[in-house]
């Protein structure tokens, strides 16, 4: 067997990537995605949070805001799901008698996205003109109303595309949990491929499960680029431009 | 126009300053229910800082604002701007909702209208200002004229007792200035009581019962139309004239 041929076995074994194909799907997939979707919204609830105590005029809510942010977005993110995940875990047991590791996981991840999709809001909310809150305020609306109705909602929208890449982050970030320790049942993508690979001595589940995650994100990536595009262009414009003013001929141009 | 009560405005020595910028420097403005005030002056002059105060988007550092005679500094800042409309420069339209929901926003929210009787509302306003053919139009997809066409409506649809415009033909390409002037003009001869920040001196001309001119944030000369602009009595005001007409 030459160099080639070995190669090829080692990490395009089809016998071995058929073999995992199963476990990958019925187990990994679900865990993979559950982990990144569950830490994915409540990142985003929390990321809120941050965003707005980010830009309020108290200091000490924009300082809180600030110090989280910089610690979160500091750390490895194995650091985090390490400390998270094992140092509060005789908390939660106290709490709740579990010992389950998982919801942990999410909680670190979570942790860990909200320090970035709370910057990604902030940078989109602030890049909202001045004029529209002033014309909310004008109208007679408070600060609060202002920002959930006219504010934020302009600002998530320019944001969408950087929320996709964070989200993309936490598919591959979430192949971090596993040294938390989990059931064969709560094995991601990652683990269980790994695992076959540490089984069979043969690389080649690994790939498969590689192959795996690139298949979930490179369509969001394309995602991402489809709706930088149609936010810079917007919709294609079908409505028709007639202009029947009883007041004076405008322009038909805007 | 429908159906609204206007309301008489005074902002009474106001004052304000952004650190060392003495902004206004004891402003007195009465507009008389009904009447239309227009203030002209220089870039800077504080006029429409003045528009500002008076709806308390500023606070004043001091002086009085009274609305049928009554002070509102002490009032709900949100409920005393529900009463006083507000048209900008730059129109500020909210982007991400149709020409409909710009309108309706404020009626369904504040004045608690039901989905339905909003959208009767802001279709009705919407109609007066011609553009009721394109309530499901995006502002973007709106010319200037129409976009402030869109604003006048959106800031009506509150049934204020006050209207306010700030450079409201400013932004705009010149010949679409017209058509926005002539509805704030029907406006006027409406009954709405208006305090309108203008350039445009041929509506502080024609249009409004008195005419203020402001520079360095104090009020230099007020009167009516004719007088102003006919028999202008201080060299400053002077020299504006001469230099915009």
């Amino acid at each position: 067997m030459d160099l080639l041929d070995q190669l090829a076995e080692t990490f395009f074994s089809w016998d071995a990537m058929v073999a995992i194909v199963p476990d990958l799907l019925t187990v990994g997939l679900p865990n993979t995605l559950l982990l990144a979707g569950a830490s994915g919204v409540l990142g985003c609830v929390l990321g809120m949070i941050l965003a707005v105590m980010g830009i309020s005029r108290n200091p000490i809510m924009r300082w809180s805001a600030r110090i989280y942010t910089d610690v979160f977005r500091g750390l490895p993110a194995v650091v985090t799901i390490l400390l998270i995940g094992i140092g509060l875990g005789p908390v939660v047991r106290e709490l709740t008698g579990s010992t389950n590791p998982y919801p942990l996981g999410i909680f670190a991840l979570s942790l860990m996205a909200a320090a970035y999709i709370g910057e990604i809001f902030r940078s989109g909310i602030q890049s909202v003109e001045s004029g529209q809150m002033e014309a909310s305020r004008a109208l007679g609306f408070s600060y609060g109303s202002s920002m959930r109705l006219v504010v934020v909602p302009q600002g998530i929208r320019r944001v969408l595309p950087a929320l996709v890449n964070q989200f993309i982050s936490l598919i591959k970030d979430s192949s971090l949990i596993y040294f938390l320790g989990l059931l064969a049942s709560q094995r991601e993508i990652f683990r269980v491929g790994n695992d076959a690979a540490g089984n069979t001595g043969n690389l080649s589940p690994l790939v498969a499960a590689a192959i795996l995650y690139l298949i979930l994100t490179i369509p969001l990536t394309h995602l991402v680029n489809f709706i930088d595009h149609r936010l810079r262009t917007g919709k294609p414009e079908t409505t028709t431009a007639i202009e029947e003013s009883p007041f004076a001929r405008e322009g038909a141009s805007s | 126009m429908s159906t609204f009560t206007s309301g008489t405005l005074t902002g009474r020595e106001l004052h304000l300053s952004f650190g060392t910028n003495h902004v206004l420097r004891g402003i007195n403005l009465h507009v008389e229910k009904g009447s239309t005030a227009s203030v002209i002056g220089p870039s800077g002059s504080g006029k429409s800082t003045l528009l500002r105060v008076l709806n308390r988007l500023i606070e004043p550092d001091s002086g009085d604002v009274l609305l049928d005679g009554r002070s509102v500094l002490k009032d709900n800042p949100d409920e005393l701007r529900q009463r006083i409309g507000m048209v900008f420069q730059q129109f500020n339209l909210f982007p991400h909702k149709t020409v409909l929901d710009n309108v309706a926003l404020a009626p369904r929210k504040l004045l608690k209208l039901s989905a339905d009787q909003a959208r009767e509302e802001a279709l009705a306003q919407l109609e007066l200002v011609g553009l009721k053919h394109k309530a499901s139009a995006r502002p973007a997809n709106l010319s200037g004229g129409q976009q402030q066409r869109v604003a006048i409506a959106r800031a009506l649809a509150m049934r204020p007792e006050v209207m306010f415009f700030d450079e409201a033909t400013s932004a705009l390409d010149p010949e679409l200035v017209k058509g926005v002037l002539g509805l704030m003009a029907d406006l006027a001869g409406s009954g709405m009581t208006m305090v309108v920040v203008t350039h445009e001196m041929g509506f502080a001309r024609n249009v409004s019962d008195t005419v203020t001119f402001m520079d360095a944030g104090v009020v230099v000369e007020t009167g009516p139309p004719a007088q102003i602009f006919d028999n202008p009595t201080t060299p400053r005001l002077q020299d504006f004239l001469a230099d915009v007409l």
